[in-house]
């Protein structure tokens, strides 16, 4: 049976976690996600399930614990906030390069810099461009909602593991902090000894006779290995491309113009098109779940539909990129949103919808 | 005429290469102590029999290809890194030993943050720390252990605290950490030197299942290469000028 509870994003994430069947979490505190981990300390899941919860001395320590963490095939994860994640790059790049499965939480803060703790959007690109060094993708999430804080949770790890690749909850301060019922599946337990073995043969467990040694390294010292290792990384982003793409749609049956959003900005659009439609304005919001996978196609489909899009991010724009990059010039593409902290309220989206794309 | 078969035989063994030791050729610089730090190693594991129970943690240093030579499972680590990937390791399977392998400029430069906590944390695990006061694998330059008035590629007439700062002694700032249990200083450079550290070793490892802290063994070391020395002037050259700042012997065995 589902259980009901009202939760903050950042305790909903915490307990979800927990009943998933997680073996480790290793963070540093930083706000506006401090509670992941106290939420974790308090639940005390060591005594229950076997969870391992352990504060380190930095987000350059907790993104290495969860490298050696998840080296041995289990499944681990941290959390942070946009300056702890910009101290994560080196280890994320090194994950990705190792292949290995893990889930890193965002919940964003206003930047550049030491910036400030409001909600904000502005790490999409270090999210889906890399951010670390050298080709290399993570499998992006991009919850709207405390449920699909407590959902994306079994996704990441389920993805993560699918494609032995890290995956990113891409979050922001919002979702973090807000108050909202959500609903739990039942604990399921963690992977015992022999299910991970089975289903991680390449983990590093132990070298028994019966198998070569598991190496689990990013290092290719001869240029002709690194590129195969990237041909490699590239074919499975390629299949990531093509298979998990996630999207939802809103009002775009009849739509004229199209709002695309994700996370918090989506929701707020979501109340901004039922203001545009109330004024007889046919206005549709798409909002990408997957921002690596990005719904290139899907969003490109609505070219012979619509007029116009407006994309809106707390952000100075990024996400409107890979818009541009859907829609290949064939529609007017704008960018409203809010920086540094500042959350857009309904009316200026639908405003922005009426001066950039309908007026303009 | 004694032939040469009349001579292999199982009864006149006297020294064989561990089991634990791959084939593979080394791509050490001949007289480097890296390779015989790695066979104790290898002996240890073989002795103590806990190849399939065993997870090496590689640095980033001359060390980097530790995991072609001793048979085990590994994990390479970015520069500096090994303790937090070896924490992450051991937190999740305590039933395993774990050790990290690293060079001074990873422990003590780059790795200081990570060392220091996991120690201080008192992480069951064993750290093997091979100090030749040099950055071996980027070409020579200084090391955070490097000696004042030793010349290195980044300080060429000689490393001066005014501008360079000290050299650090770590391993007796890890000693003073409560969560260190066994902290001692080694070197390889003589059949006894190389006994006293096996056995250090050895007792590093041993102590993973006492569960009681961190194991350091520090190993005095010569990089020929780096300090453009021959390996036998190199050896004479650590044990008149290393040794003086570095003094081998236990700091700590609780
Ligand atoms: C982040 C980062 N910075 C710098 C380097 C370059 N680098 C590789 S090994 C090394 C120093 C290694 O010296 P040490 O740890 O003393 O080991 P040794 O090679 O002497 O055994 C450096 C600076 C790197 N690989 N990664
Ligand atoms: S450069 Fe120095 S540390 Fe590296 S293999 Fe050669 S002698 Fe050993």
């Amino acid at each position: 049976m589902r259980e009901l509870k009202l939760m903050k994003g950042n305790e909903a994430i915490a307990e979800a976690a927990i009943r998933y069947g997680v073996d480790g979490y290793f963070g540093y505190p930083i706000t506006p996600q401090s509670e992941v981990m106290e939420t974790l300390m308090a639940m005390r899941p060591w005594e229950t399930t076997g969870m391992v919860v352990l504060q380190a001395e930095s987000e350059v320590a907790s993104i290495n614990m969860l490298y050696g963490g998840a080296g041995s095939g289990k499944r681990v994860m941290t959390s942070s906030s946009s300056p702890g994640i910009s101290l994560m790059q080196e280890g994320i790049s090194y994950i990705a390069g190792a292949e290995l499965p893990c889930v890193i939480v965002n919940v964003v803060r206003g930047g550049p810099g030491l910036g400030t703790i409001q909600p904000s959007q502005s790490d999409y690109f270090q999210a889906v461009k890399g951010g670390g060094h050298g080709d290399y993708k993570l499998i992006v999430l991009a919850p709207s909602s405390v449920q699909e804080m407590v959902d994306f949770v079994g996704l990441a790890f389920d993805l993560a593991f699918k494609y032995r690749n890290p995956a990113m909850i891409l979050s922001d301060g919002v979702i973090g902090q807000m108050m909202e019922k959500v609903e739990f599946d039942e604990y399921k337990p963690r992977w015992t000894r022999e299910e991970i073995i089975a289903k991680n043969p390449w983990a590093a467990t132990g070298k028994p006779p019966t198998r070569e040694r598991n190496i689990i390294t990013s290092l290719h010292l001869q240029a002709v290995d690194q590129e195969k290792q990237n041909i490699k990384l590239q074919a499975k982003y390629k299949e990531i491309q093509e298979k998990e793409v996630r999207y939802e749609t809103y009002l775009c049956d009849d739509a004229e113009y199209l709002i695309v959003a994700f996370g918090s900005s989506a929701r707020i659009s979501k109340k901004s098109v039922e203001i545009a439609r109330e004024k007889g304005i046919k206005v549709g919001l798409l909002r990408p779940i997957t921002l690596f996978p990005f719904p290139y196609k899907e969003i490109g489909a609505y070219t012979d539909q619509v007029k116009g899009i407006l994309t809106v991010e707390m952000n100075a724009g990024q996400m409107v990129e890979d818009v541009r990059l859907a829609v290949e010039g064939k529609v007017k593409v704008e960018h409203y949103g809010r920086m540094g902290g500042m959350i857009s309220s309904p009316d200026e989206v639908e405003n922005a919808l009426e001066e950039l794309i309908i007026g303009g | 005429m004694i032939d040469i078969k009349d001579i292999v035989k199982p009864e006149n063994l006297v020294f064989k290469k561990s089991r634990v030791l791959t084939d593979n050729p080394m791509h050490y610089c001949p007289g480097c102590s890296h390779g015989v730090v790695h066979n104790l190693i290898a002996e240890i594991i073989e002795e103590m029999d806990i190849q399939d129970n065993v997870i090496g943690v590689a640095p980033v240093g001359c060390s980097v290809l530790a995991y072609n030579y001793i048979d085990i499972d590994w994990h390479e680590a970015a520069h500096g890194r090994a303790p937090a990937l070896a924490t992450g390791i051991k937190r999740l399977m305590p039933e395993k030993f774990v050790f990290t392998y690293q060079g001074d400029g990873d422990l003590a430069a780059i790795g200081t943050a990570e060392t220091i906590h996991a120690c201080n944390r008192g992480e069951n695990i064993t750290i093997v720390f091979i100090n030749n006061g040099i950055y071996g694998m980027t070409g020579g330059q200084m090391a955070p252990t490097t000696l004042e008035g030793m010349v290195a590629s980044t300080c060429p007439s000689g490393r001066e605290h005014a501008r360079d700062g000290y050299p650090i002694k770590i391993t007796e700032l890890l000693a003073q950490l409560p969560g260190t249990c066994y902290v001692t200083r080694q070197a390889v450079h003589t059949a006894g030197s190389v006994r006293k550290t096996k056995k250090a070793l050895r007792k590093a490892f041993e102590n993973q299942t006492r569960n009681r802290g961190t194991s350091i063994v520090e190993v005095v070391s010569t990089c020929n290469s780096g300090w453009k020395m021959s390996p036998v002037k190199a050896n004479d050259w650590m044990v008149e000028n290393m040794f003086p700042f570095y003094p081998l012997g236990d700091l700590k065995d609780e």
